[in-house]
């Protein structure tokens, strides 16, 4: 393995506990633990955590705050309160994406943003460039300061419960709270993930980091926790249909057309970045649309196949991501296709190395959690 | 890892096995545990010629695609067709019920340019690098 390769704070960890390492966008992280099958169903069924302490965070405080979240991102910040969580795209002008991220609002007023390991520097340059037209304001990057480890599936409140007197049934999905001491820890916890899982993302110092995982692993009481790597946290998200920047989302492709219009507040009352593009797609019609897709004959359609008409003749786009969907045991893909080809129920082919192999347009999301019961 | 006496390897992670006038082709133990859950397996079709050295199927995990290259030249007689409804066979058995396909050899002197089970095992033992 590369020396250059970034570690997170949690790389003896991801050792300690038999991680198989990759080159993750740079990034030397574990694919998978025991295999990305097995830690899939254990977050389906069961409980998994994650070291995300990859993904960056940016601390934006001050007067102008908001103002500036509400100029940057697409959703309407203001309808946050301390403790709420929110998800935004953040656009260019012409309406393609620059990162997507969880907005937290906190206590003092400011936000954290938590943004993609790909995108840290990007997104601190364009937020801290859009700063300068705002009096009061900062923008921080603290990626290297903090510390992220993700505990999702049906466990994983049960779990993390034993390591906090805070109650944890009190914090709602999409909702955090500041300063809870997880095992003595400082931490930020949020009801939040991307799995489509229940679960947290837990926040800390860096230096915390491997103390918290360990911690977390070992509150498990047969209650069937597994470490788990990047693999499964890709199929996991992707059997929720949740977007990946770099794949579903880029500076190609905006946040309309891949079925995230809810997170664009045309109506918040103040101009943002892409408003003009993303208005004037939303009434010409949009410039091509995510779809899902399920294998109809033998194959798994990959990032980057092209996609045909049913006929083999007629380009139509390409896939963003696909694979092997370990708890719908089916082979399913996300692709864009123009408008006119992404009814339900439409027949396309895929060329899989060379061979065009039949697909249908299904339903997104391909997999949602039964609701909890009362 | 340990790895069978009575077949040959490639340096890419292939093996195969001579019973009789067929010769059972298929990736090691090494190749199934590098790739992880496999969850797809492209066999070649019966009577398909392939050469020595050419991709005779594919084999996809869950995150990785990989080729597979034929040791051998000679012609397909047989493809596994539990191959097709349970790939996790080439992880759990990929030596024994996890083979790929079956061909007639055009020439047994290939045979001889292959690794043997102690030589293999040492290339495994390596980390498997290969051009």
């Amino acid at each position: 393995m590369a020396n250059e390769l970034k570690k997170t704070p949690l790389y003896e960890t991801h050792l300690k506990y038999g991680g198989r390492i990759i080159d993750f966008a740079g990034w030397a992280l574990p694919v998978h633990f025991s295999s990305i099958k097995e830690e899939h169903h254990a977050c389906r069924k069961a409980a998994a955590l994650w070291d995300v302490s990859d993904m960056g965070e940016l601390l934006v405080e001050g007067p102008q705050a908001l103002d500036l979240l509400q100029m940057v991102l697409t959703n309407d910040i203001s309808k946050g309160y301390p403790g709420k969580v929110v998800y935004s795209p953040m656009c260019y002008p012409n309406g393609g994406v620059v990162d997507d991220m969880m907005v937290v609002c906190l206590k003092n007023g400011g936000y954290l943003l938590c943004i993609n390991a790909g995108n840290i520097d990007k997104d601190d340059e364009w937020i801290t460039g859009a700063a300068k037209y705002f009096q009061d304001v900062t923008v921080k990057n603290l990626s290297k300061e903090t510390a992220q480890v993700a505990i999702q599936g049906p466990n994983s409140a049960r779990i993390l419960q034993r390591l906090t007197e805070y109650p944890l049934s009190e914090i709602k999905y999409y909702h955090g709270v500041e300063d809870v001491y997880v095992d003595g820890m400082k931490t930020l916890v949020t009801r939040t993930g991307y799995t489509g899982e229940d679960g947290f993302e837990v926040y800390c110092d860096a230096k915390d980091g491997p103390a918290l995982f360990d911690a977390i692993m070992e509150a498990d009481d047969g209650d069937g926790l597994v470490p788990a790597g990047l693999g499964c946290r890709d199929t996991l998200r992707f059997e929720a249909s949740m977007p990946l920047y770099g794949q579903e989302l880029d500076e190609n492709h905006g946040p309309l057309g891949a079925g995230l219009g809810k997170f664009v507040a045309f109506g918040k009352g103040t101009h943002f970045v892409g408003n003009r593009a993303l208005m004037e797609e939303r009434e010409t019609g949009l410039r091509a649309k995510l779809i899902g897709l399920e294998m109809l004959e033998r194959g798994i359609a990959r990032t980057g196949h092209k996609v045909f008409d049913e006929s083999g003749a007629k380009e139509l786009g390409y896939i963003t991501t696909g694979s092997y969907t370990p708890t719908l045991e089916k082979n399913l893909a996300m692709a864009y296709v123009p408008v006119d080809y992404s009814q339900r129920g439409t027949k396309v082919t895929v060329d899989i190395r060379g061979k065009k192999v039949l697909a249908e347009i299904v339903k997104m999301p391909f997999y949602r959690r039964e609701a909890k019961k009362k | 890892m340990t790895y069978p006496a009575d077949r040959k390897y490639t340096k890419t992670h292939e093996y195969v096995k001579v019973e009789g006038d067929v010769a059972y082709l298929g990736i090691t133990t090494f190749a199934q545990d590098q790739l992880g859950d496999i969850v797809f397996v492209e066999a070649p079709e019966v009577g398909r010629e392939i050469k020595a050295g050419e991709v005779f199927a594919t084999v996809e995990s869950v995150k990785a695609v990989s080729d597979c290259y034929s040791p051998v030249s000679g012609k397909v007689v047989k493809v596994n067709d539990q191959t097709a409804d349970t790939p996790e066979i080439l992880n759990e058995d990929p030596h024994g019920e996890g083979w790929i396909c079956a061909v007639e050899i055009s020439s047994t002197s290939e045979l001889d340019e292959l690794m043997d089970s102690a030589d293999y095992e040492k290339h495994a033992a390596e980390g498997g690098g290969h051009d």
